[in-house]
């Protein structure tokens, strides 16, 4: 970890994670580092602990021991509102739409600080016009987003009535609203067309470019070799290594890990 | 798009399904309905002008003030997902405070009985709202912990807490800080004197005069009484609509869709269920001042569990997230099974002579066996109160089974300060004459 | 919803032991300054245990539904009240047979046909009425639970907790009203005095009625025969399982539909015998015994842990003792607000209770 006040390249530092359920182990003493800017890939096989680990880094489980810090300030054991208005923003495997609530408001509900989020200022005649002005802003910010995807068709649809494919593209694009400085994406690409899938890498790449960081969990090898700059492999709660592409795929241990499970 | 599964337009001429897609329409329908057919019942009942004026009026009364009380309902749980069955001991702290607040100080008790803080009706007025606002805090604390039912049964607790606190004979009158102030105890207490009957005993008595011959002189003040409820049933709807549509209330749906999902996207969702709790406590303060208290006197048997039970199935038969769906399903409850009773019974009595008198269900099945259903009968329409219960209870039990969105339950009121719908709709139809998607 | 910092779970275990160290405190120096006597206390803990008694029965019931079909059922209380009048019935019946009227003694001499001094029933004086006045209490509880499962829940199965909520909320409605529109709102002497032992104790005398006696015995019966029916009985295994993991006990064989059924049987049967009890106890009954000892069931419920038999019973002693005790520092009108304030308090610390599994 680096405490010499220089300039510091790593956003996110997970450090020795260690959680248990009654008797499991399900994280050993999970470390690794994501620098900023870059798309990093999480890889591993069932039961690694990956989802345990996003959930421990997103608030939702606190760890039994371990620390995590994010452009330089220590989060671990704060909320997940919290996390997420540090710029920190997951998504989930099981996507989580809000299936009563139509695409657009699922979109408008992502940005923070919305300042009609305060009762008093939605009521009140004056400040209503103001809450009013920005919530033009948020809608043409989410139908920029709902065209960037191709769901803006959908925008009037239920939530709840998507199919799996298009609630996860819904999934990702209300969680872009919230311009997070650092992105989990739990298994983004499952049930979405590999058309649709290499669009949809490409414009992470992009925004990638302009500076936002990717921390990928996803099991198409393919993809993670051929667009992360850096991987990060877990096998039973542990991290096995970090590294690029290259390395993670030549290493033995790699392999030896995956061939121990049914992996495609 | 979605389809809009309402019952009523399915049924409507094509012609009229237009006029319908109007709130408004929809509300003043029903009620027109509803009107109808209390008049014909008065009709048939011989009622005169005033006689007819007096029903309509109890009938409104009843439907904006369980208006207001759904409209609350609704906010909590059909739009943050908090479920409320503790709804009348708000009311009650309401309107106990603010009896507490206006009553006359010790001395100068025209009538001898409890003193208070003297303060102005006005100034009490906004104390009871506070004081139910601040009891909704204290009670919507455990939400952020609890899951839906255990949160149910602790307002549950809170209400019986409050009740239990009025009826309580160490607070009936007591001492505190050198003023002397109660409850009144099991006994209960004299209110307010309601400003507007005041108003037509005074300045405004020439009016009464004036039309007297006629109507009943009371109709003019109780008339105007719930035309000025009507107001306030509007400015509540007004302050919810503001609520709801805006990204608060976008939030608060988010809440009750799923509430992990909402605090994974940097909602502060604790903070938020409260203030949504808090605004509508504080409103059922306001309901309990002008309901029960505007009837000048309270006792701790008003504020029983029953009558949060019939504001929920106003809510439930309108469907739980839809504004209009609240006051339509109170003016179908009032009209129907909360007074429908009482004008059945007076219509048959009226009409079909029943000899035969049983004050008690047994002695009614002992003339049932001899033969004479008039014993049984009599009684059962004796019983308005029971049936009124046991009518909705099964209503409420074949909704859920059947219909549980209820009528409008399943509408799209958007949540948002602009009119998203238009704006999408511009967009989408521009991007068909563009030539369509790339 | 998610873990939070184990911090504040301390604060509050401490904060409850300083809190019954101080009420233990106080209770020593009020037995020495006179103001309280060990006959007193000695009076409130036999009262708290009968209390208690019933309220865990009745929990027994709730517990166990509450667990296997995952919903609070609000009807609970109008089972118990419904069942009470049933078994008070057929107990006056039998206490005064060939002397009034069968309607009027079946309904309570309701509207003033029959008063409890004519027909005489207390423990002693009629104990056949009153064992055969259970035993159709637990019958009709059993019944009514059974019936009422068929006609509503059965075809609500997968409804989701709140909605089954709801609908028990209406269940109750129509059930206490359906008492209402048969007895009316008319609350009933049932009993005459009867035997009761009196203790001394320093400072006073504790006095033990027969009913509290009766219902002592009726509850170690009770609630042997249901510890041996969930250890040693095929069912009981069955529902321990069952209430473990409802789709896992589907898979293996074991019918659900049948558990679900005998499970009410059993809540319902409790449901009668508590209510009975409780009329028993208090000499008189309404349309509404039920639905004020409801909350306080659900407080020993709570108190205990869903699911567990056992912690229904004693979360029912507990909220007996406290309600009870308490009323050495409460003003008596408020013994029960102190109950739903521990229940509260559990709910905010402790929710899985005292036997409970893992938190809500």
């Amino acid at each position: 970890m680096s405490d010499l006040g220089g300039v510091d390249t790593q956003l996110l530092e997970v450090e020795s994670l260690h959680k248990s359920f009654g008797g499991i182990t399900a994280l050993g003493g999970v470390t690794f580092e994501v620098e900023s800017g870059t798309l990093t890939g999480l890889i591993g096989p069932n039961g690694a602990g990956k989802s345990t680990t996003f959930n421990i880094i997103g608030g939702m489980l606190q760890a039994d021991s371990g620390a995590i810090q994010f452009g330089g300030e220590d989060i671990t054991g704060e909320s997940p509102d919290y996390i997420a208005r540090k710029g920190l923003v997951r998504t989930f495997q099981m996507s989580r739409e809000f299936q009563n609530m139509t695409v657009i408001e699922n979109m408008m509900i992502a940005p923070t600080s919305q300042r009609g989020e305060s009762a008093i200022q939605s009521i009140t005649p004056g400040l209503r016009e103001d809450v009013s002005e920005q919530e033009e802003d948020i809608f043409e910010k989410a139908w920029e987003m709902l065209e960037l995807f191709d769901i803006d068709h959908l925008a009037l649809e239920n939530a709840g009535a998507l199919s799996g494919g298009q609630r996860k593209l819904l999934e990702l694009a209300r969680a872009l609203m919230l311009e997070p400085e650092m992105l989990l994406l739990d298994e983004p690409f499952a049930g979405v067309n590999p058309t649709l899938e290499k669009k949809l890498i490409n414009r992470i790449e992009r925004l990638r470019d302009k500076g936002q960081t990717f921390l990928l969990v996803e099991h198409d090898m393919d993809m993670i070799m051929d667009h992360c700059e850096q991987v990060i492999v877990m096998h039973q709660g542990d991290t096995l290594l970090t590294g690029t592409p290259e390395e993670v795929q030549s290493e033995e241990r790699v392999i030896e890990a995956y061939l121990g499970e049914n992996v495609e | 798009m979605s389809v809009q599964d309402d019952p009523i337009a399915n049924r409507l001429p094509d012609s009229l399904v237009g006029y319908w897609e109007s709130d408004l329409v929809k509300i003043g329908a029903t009620l027109a309905a509803v009107y109808l057919l209390y008049l014909i019942a008065g009709l048939l009942l011989g009622y005169g002008l005033s006689g007819q004026l007096n029903s309509l009026r109890r009938l409104t009364f009843l439907i904006v003030l369980y208006s207001i009380g759904a409209l609350v309902v609704n906010l909590h749980w059909g739009y943050s997902g908090l479920f409320n069955i503790g709804v009348v001991g708000f009311m009650a702290v309401g309107v106990y405070t603010t009896t507490i607040l206006t009553r006359p100080v010790a001395g100068q008790n025209p009538t001898g009985t409890l003193s208070g803080l003297g303060l102005p009706l006005p100034v009490a007025i906004v104390g009871g709202v506070l004081a139910a606002a601040l009891v909704g805090y204290i009670a919507a604390l455990p939400s952020l912990r609890l899951r839906d039912d255990y949160f149910a049964i602790v307002t549950l607790a809170f209400a019986e807490i409050i009740r239990i606190a009025v009826k309580a004979s160490e607070l009936q009158e007591f001492t505190i800080f050198g003023a002397t102030i109660g409850t009144g105890g099991g006994r209960g207490i004299r209110t307010y004197p309601n400003p507007i009957n005041q108003f037509f005993e005074g300045t405004g008595a020439p009016i009464v005069d004036a039309v007297s011959s006629t109507i009943d002189g009371p109709l003019v003040s109780g008339w105007t009484f719930v035309l000025t409820l009507t107001l306030v049933l509007v400015c509540v709807l007004w302050l919810i609509i503001r609520i709801v549509e805006s990204p608060f209330g976008r939030v608060l749906k988010g809440i009750r869709d799923d509430e992990e999902a909402t605090t994974a996207l940097g909602k502060n969702t604790g903070s938020l269920k409260i203030r949504s709790f808090m605004i509508g406590c504080g409103i059922l303060g306001f309901l309990g001042i002008i309901w029960q208290g505007s009837q000048g006197y309270i006792s701790p048997g008003l504020f029983v569990p029953q009558l949060t039970f019939f504001i929920w199935i106003a809510v439930i038969i309108g469907g739980a997230g839809s504004n209009t769906g609240s006051i339509i399903g109170s003016i179908l409850f009032v009209g129907t099974i909360y007074l429908g009773p009482g004008y059945v019974r007076r219509l048959i009595e009226k009409f079909i002579s029943l000899s035969g008198q049983a004050t008690n269900f047994p002695d009614a099945l002992g003339m049932l066996a001899g033969g004479d259903v008039s014993g049984i009968l009599l009684y059962t329409l004796d019983q308005t109160s029971a049936l009124r219960v046991i009518l909705t209870g099964i209503l409420l039990i074949w909704l859920l089974k059947r219909r549980p969105d209820g009528l409008f339950g399943n509408r799209r009121e958007m949540a948002s300060s602009i009119d998203i719908e238009s704006r999408v709709r511009d967009r989408q139809s521009s991007d068909a004459t563009d030539g369509g998607r790339e | 919803m998610w873990e939070r910092l184990p911090f504040s779970e301390y604060v509050v275990k401490a904060a409850v032991i300083v809190f019954g160290l101080t009420v233990l405190f106080d209770m020593f120096r009020q037995l020495t300054t006179g103001e309280l006597t060990i006959a007193l206390i000695a009076s409130y803990l036999w009262r708290g245990l009968s209390y208690g008694l019933i309220i865990g029965l009745a929990g027994v019931g709730l517990s166990l539904t509450y667990d296997l079909l995952d919903f609070a059922n609000f009807a609970h209380g109008d089972y118990i009240t419904l069942s009470a009048f049933a078994g008070w019935g057929v107990a006056y019946l039998i206490a005064g047979f060939n002397q009034f009227k069968p309607g009027s003694l079946l309904f309570l001499g309701v509207g003033g046909a029959v008063y409890p001094r004519d027909v005489g029933v207390s423990v002693t004086s009629a104990p056949v009425a009153i064992l055969f006045g259970l035993m159709v209490a637990a019958l009709a509880g059993a019944l009514l639970a059974i019936a009422l499962d068929s006609a509503v829940y059965k075809s609500m199965r997968g409804a989701g907790n709140i909605t089954l909520l709801i609908a028990s909320v209406g269940v109750a409605f129509v059930l206490r009203y359906t008492a209402v529109y048969l007895f009316t709102q008319q609350t009933f002497g049932l009993t005459i005095d009867s035997w009761s032992y009196e203790v001394s104790l320093p400072g006073g005398t504790v006095t033990i009625t027969s009913a509290s006696v009766l219902l002592l015995f009726v509850s170690v019966f009770i609630m042997l025969g249901v510890h041996l029916l969930l250890t040693r009985t095929k069912l009981g295994k069955s529902m321990r399982a069952m209430a473990a993991n409802q789709q896992l006990a589907r898979v293996t064989g074991i019918p659900s539909e049948k558990i679900i059924r005998r499970t009410w049987l059993i809540g319902g049967a409790l449901a009668g015998v508590a209510g009975f009890m409780i009329a028993l106890l208090q000499g008189t009954i309404n349309y509404q015994i039920g639905w004020t000892l409801l909350l306080l069931v659900f407080a020993g419920v709570i108190m205990g842990g869903i699911g567990s038999v056992y912690g229904a019973i004693v979360g029912g002693i507990l909220v007996g003792l406290i309600t009870r005790v308490s009323l050495i520092w409460i003003p008596a009108s408020f013994t029960e607000a102190t109950g739903f304030a521990v229940m509260i308090l559990i709910l905010l610390t402790r929710p899985a209770g005292i036997f409970g599994g893992d938190a809500a």
